[in-house]
């Protein structure tokens, strides 16, 4: 990571730490060293599983050692991949038994490495969990299990006129878990809003192996929302296995507009002035030359020659409403300088333009040797402000930053590029791609719209948190996972250690002394 | 993505170290890999580990492991370059590899999969020991399959065990299961057997000649289908063509370079190359979309003979599919209505490897009176992919099963594809599905056979009783 936007002592105090807190020797109740206790667990998913689903050989371990975000890698002690809710809460008790930390993953498509393994850890793989359990059109519910398919889902729903209305460019791979554990988005959450207001209950396996159901199908339950506690909370608080997901009615009619401006400016400005027109579209998109000269070497999506940047805004509801909408974006468009506007008159020519779009990531792989996906949120009203500023910096750094963003929401993806083979360029993309968060917050913004802290943003945690924000959400940690074995590392900078005050405060927490929480 | 490690602040210390950066420009020593021709590092690189690629993967589909999808068989031969060895294991996730490159249709970033796995294959053939039972019978198969000859022989045992109805009863015993389920495998596959049709060498176009094409008789095509082979060149001559069908023509290598078998491959292609080089030909047609895709890579397999190379370029450029001939010729002949309901099978080789696949559809849809349907989950596999049913028959039996149930539910009476590995296996799994729930057995016909009988006036009984 880049030394340079580290700029405080978090980090070095976070791996002193890191190694008491975490380190498995100590919280070992059995007498077994660490590959021992690895071992018994083995032992217990041997009996549990069939021979395939218990992985322990070295080289196919190895395919698991990373996510999304490929440049973290981790060797896990061991695999393995339950086919059901009981075999999968069996395998967490034994490893709550022995002390030994697991880690769920789904399709391992995660883009803050949250489903990195632990090395002396237990990856807990749910793709084999996949059945969708009931459809049931009249209720407007699915009930799915984790590995389910995204997609998958709507697949299901459409043929009795429904989706699944959360939508991330990997809808076709990532899983129901992951995003649930994401608190996934995707371009039709402008107006649908995201994974958590479409999962309205969960079974769910705490880190004791206990299962527990959250929610319900009912649109709100009495009590905690302890659901809302773990959509969103990346695997630290246990794995799901049963999610109960709502599904929307396909819309009457669904326009999707291709609109090309001269520059990021323009097309930025368009956005605000549809949004203050009282429209809300299903979607609003933003890519800028970089990212559309990247699709169309992947997908020819065939965008407008030479734009600067373009929106794909799709307008979908009752026909008459859209109408009316669409004759509105257009004129507003054309108000912002829009010069080519082109709508889809076919599914197969509405399907090539979203290919651009959703394509766009794994793209840029064919513009630039690599590159950082960042992730950050601001005000929608910020946006041309910040953008120029990220022009800057990638003026000043020479680094190139290709955008794609969620205009109507205001997440922008900057995608940071640069070449490994040249030295320091890499840590040069880091510092461009921490900076570019620091402007998100400067703005009142957040570090990240929908992929999640991981591994890879905890650093960043406390430049929008205090201490003491921080250590509050970790009582919620610490009230379901106390041995610290749910996907530990993850999300917090700093590990709390359950059961004692953290060496940083003096004195209790404000909560604490208020008699509003404890500490286990 | 980037392959940095950036582990400078000690972020990842608890989580026991990231695995150290290796330079992947040579295979690191005590690794699966030798240094001549292993999968290619820069192709490596540009897997973004999306994940993409994976719904796509009958073999994730099936068991849903990371190292049975595209993206883990890429990250075992970047384990490969980086020391780790050819352990049984690695080995056994390449060979449950379909080669149906749907993978490649998936990525969005454009990895050559297709190249990895066969430069990956061609090692693990040097380097791999396999059990003596497995290299017999891959021995059988290399014995038998690529060479028409003795494929016509094993005709006539073949039809007197189908013409008394022996072969079903041997099937229903389960016998041959018991001794082994790789040769029942390729028992069961074995096609209803027609009469054998050879083809004069030159056939002269009706009306005036637009072209001159030769065509590809094949192995399996030519000794099984040979109704595909005579159905191709009636409608090449009445769309125009002169079709030349040189005697000296042999195996494409298709099967071969496939299954690692580079150098055995390469004396095919050869062969193949100088077979159509004297006829004189503006195109050389192929109606087996496997030996298609295999043939258009020659430039690629003779790259480094350089006796070959140029003449290897120059022919495979000539290679086309039959359905992309007669698109891009567009219909003189007229066609008769055919009222039937098919079910259009997109075959790997056609559709994934060679990106032929609105050309088939425009061909048959418009043929009066026919009606497309099209498959649910048609980009998966049939589970045919070469002499994968026959070395793999299990998951190949699963896939099969799955595409039989798939193709049923369209309730089309004809199931209508074009390569004969997908004729076969396809056949042999909606056998067993209509046998098993007593449902109406479904017509098969490869996509040229419609248009023939289309051309000719035949009535779709042709096909509807089979
Ligand atoms: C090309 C590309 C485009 C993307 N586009 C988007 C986008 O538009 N919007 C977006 O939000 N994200 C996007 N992502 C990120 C990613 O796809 C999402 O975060 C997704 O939800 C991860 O799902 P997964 O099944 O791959 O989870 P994984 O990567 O396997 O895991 C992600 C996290 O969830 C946890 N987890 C997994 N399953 C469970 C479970 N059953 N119970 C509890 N915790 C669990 C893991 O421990 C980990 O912390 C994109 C990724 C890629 C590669
Ligand atoms: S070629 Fe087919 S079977 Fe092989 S990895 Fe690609 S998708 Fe999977
Ligand atoms: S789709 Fe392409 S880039 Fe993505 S994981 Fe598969 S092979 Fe790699």
């Amino acid at each position: 990571m880049g030394d340079a936007t580290q700029g405080t002592s978090t980090t070095s105090e976070s791996s002193g730490l890191d190694s008491t807190g975490l380190d498995s020797t100590a919280l070992d109740s059995s007498g077994l060293d660490s590959s021992g206790r690895i071992a018994a667990v083995a032992e217990v998913a041997r009996r549990l599983l069939p021979d395939a689903g218990v992985i322990t050989d070295r080289a196919r371990l190895r395919t698991y050692e990373c996510d999304g975000l490929a440049h973290y890698r981790v060797t896990p002690a061991l695999v393995v991949i339950p086919q059901d809710a009981e075999q999968l809460a069996a395998l967490v008790r034994a490893c709550a038994e022995q002390a030994v930390p697991f880690v769920a993953r789904g399709s391992g498509t995660g883009l803050s490495g949250g489903a990195l393994p632990h090395a002396e850890g237990v990856l807990v793989v749910t793709s084999q969990m996949r059945a969708i359990r009931e459809v049931r059109r009249d209720d407007q519910r699915a009930v799915v299990e984790p590995g389910v398919i995204n997609l998958d889902v709507t697949k299901a729903a459409t043929p009795v006129g429904y989706y699944y209305a959360p939508d991330p460019s990997s809808q076709q791979i990532c899983s129901i878990g992951g995003n649930v554990a994401e608190n996934s988005g995707g371009a039709h959450c402008l107006k649908y809003g995201f994974t958590t207001n479409h999962v309205l209950g969960a079974d769910f396996v705490t880190p004791d192996g206990d299962t527990v159901s959250l929610g319900g199908a009912a649109p709100d339950s009495p009590g905690y929302d302890l659901l809302g506690a773990v959509v969103g909370s990346e695997g630290t608080l246990g794995i799901v296995t049963s999610a109960t997901v709502r599904l929307v009615r396909l819309p009457e009619e669904v326009r999707t507009i291709l609109v090309g401006f001269s520059s990021t400016d323009q097309a930025g400005a368009a956005t605000s002035a549809i949004i203050a027109a009282g429209i809300v579209p299903a979607a609003i998109e933003m890519m800028d030359a970089l990212a559309i000269e990247a699709a169309e070497a992947a997908v020819h999506c065939n965008y407008p020659d030479g734009a600067g940047a373009v929106l794909v805004i799709e307008l979908d509801g009752a026909a008459i409403e859209v109408e009316q909408e669409y004759a509105e974006v257009r004129r507003l468009c054309d108000d912002h300088g829009a010069f080519e506007q082109r709508l889809a008159t076919d599914p197969a020519e509405r399907a090539l333009i979203w290919k651009g779009r959703k394509s766009a990531f794994a793209a840029v792989g064919r513009i630039s040797p690599d590159y950082i996906v960042q992730d950050g949120v601001i005000p929608r009203t910020a946006l041309p402000e910040v953008l120029t500023a990220i022009a800057e910096l990638s003026g000043s750094s020479g680094v190139r930053v290709a955008n794609v963003f969620h205009a109507g929401d205001g997440n922008l993806h900057p995608l940071v590029l640069f070449d490994d083979e040249i030295d320091g360029a890499g840590e040069a993309a880091e510092r461009v791609s921490g900076a570019i968060l620091d402007l998100c917050i400067e703005h009142g913004g957040s570090i990240t719209g929908e992929h999640g802290v991981g591994m890879d943003k905890s650093k960043y945690m406390p430049r929008m948190y205090t201490d003491e924000d921080l250590d509050t959400m970790q009582l919620v940690r610490c009230a379901f996972d106390p041995q610290n074995i749910s996907n530990p590392g993850k999300v917090f900078p700093t590990p709390r250690l359950c059961g004692e005050v953290p060496g940083r405060h003096k004195g209790a927490h404000p909560l604490q002394e208020a008699g509003l929480a404890e500490v286990f | 993505m980037s392959t940095t490690e950036h582990d400078t602040d000690g972020t990842l210390g608890e989580m026991g170290g990231v695995v150290d950066p290796v330079d992947l420009g040579m295979p690191a020593p005590g690794g699966a890999f030798d240094d001549h021709n292993p999968p290619d590092a820069a192709l490596i690189g540009d897997c973004v580990h999306c994940g993409f690629c994976l719904p796509t993967c009958p073999t994730y589909v099936l068991w849903g492991e990371e190292m049975d999808s595209p993206r883990g068989r890429i990250y075992l031969m970047k384990e490969g370059l980086e020391g780790e060895p050819m352990t049984d294991s690695m080995v056994g996730h390449f060979d449950a590899c379909l080669g149906c490159m749907a993978c490649v249709t998936a990525c969005p970033s454009g990895v050559q999969y297709d190249t990895l796995i066969e430069q990956t294959r061609a090692q693990v053939e040097r380097h791999h020991e396999r059990p003596a039972q497995e290299k017999a019978l891959r021995g059988l198969v290399f014995a038998l399959f690529p060479h028409p000859r003795r494929l016509q022989l094993l005709r006539g045992p073949l039809r007197a065990l189908q013409a008394t109805g022996l072969d079903r009863a041997l099937r229903r015993t389960g016998l041959l299961d018991r001794i082994s389920p790789h040769l029942a495998a390729m028992e069961s596959l074995a096609p209803r057997l027609g009469r054998p049709e050879p083809l004069p060498e030159r056939i002269a176009a009706t009306g005036t000649r637009r072209m001159t094409v030769g065509l590809l008789t094949g192995c399996v095509q030519g000794a099984f289908f040979p109704g595909v082979n005579s159905a191709t060149a009636r409608v090449l001559r009445a769309e125009g063509c002169d079709v030349v069908v040189p005697r000296s023509q042999g195996c494409c290598g298709a099967l071969s370079v496939h299954n690692g078998r580079e150098e055995e491959a390469q004396g095919y292609a050869r062969a193949l190359v100088d077979a159509f080089e004297s006829s004189g030909v503006e195109r050389v047609v192929v109606n087996a979309a496997g030996c298609g895709s295999s043939m258009k890579e020659y430039a690629a397999l003779l790259a480094d003979d350089p006796a070959y190379a140029a003449r290897a370029q120059e022919f495979a450029e000539k290679v086309r599919d039959i359905s992309e001939i007669l698109d891009e010729l567009g219909p003189v002949a007229p066609r008769h209505p055919l009222e039937m309901t098919i079910a259009y099978h997109d075959a790997c080789h056609l559709a994934h490897a060679q990106g032929v696949r609105a050309e088939p559809r425009r061909l048959l849809e418009a043929i009066p009176g026919l009606e497309l349907r099209e498959i649910p989950e048609g980009d998966l596999c049939c589970g045919s992919a070469g002499i994968y049913n026959i070395t793999n028959p299990e998951p190949a039996r699963e896939l099969g099963d799955r595409k039989a149930h798939n193709i049923v539910s369209t309730g089309a009476e004809v199931l209508v594809t074009a390569n004969p590995g997908c004729l076969m296996q396809v056949t042999s799994a909606i056998e067993r599905l209509t046998s098993a729930d007593g449902g109406r057995p479904m017509g098969m016909a490869h996509t040229i056979e419609v248009l023939d009988a289309s051309i000719r006036g035949a009535p779709t009984t042709t096909f509807t009783t089979a």
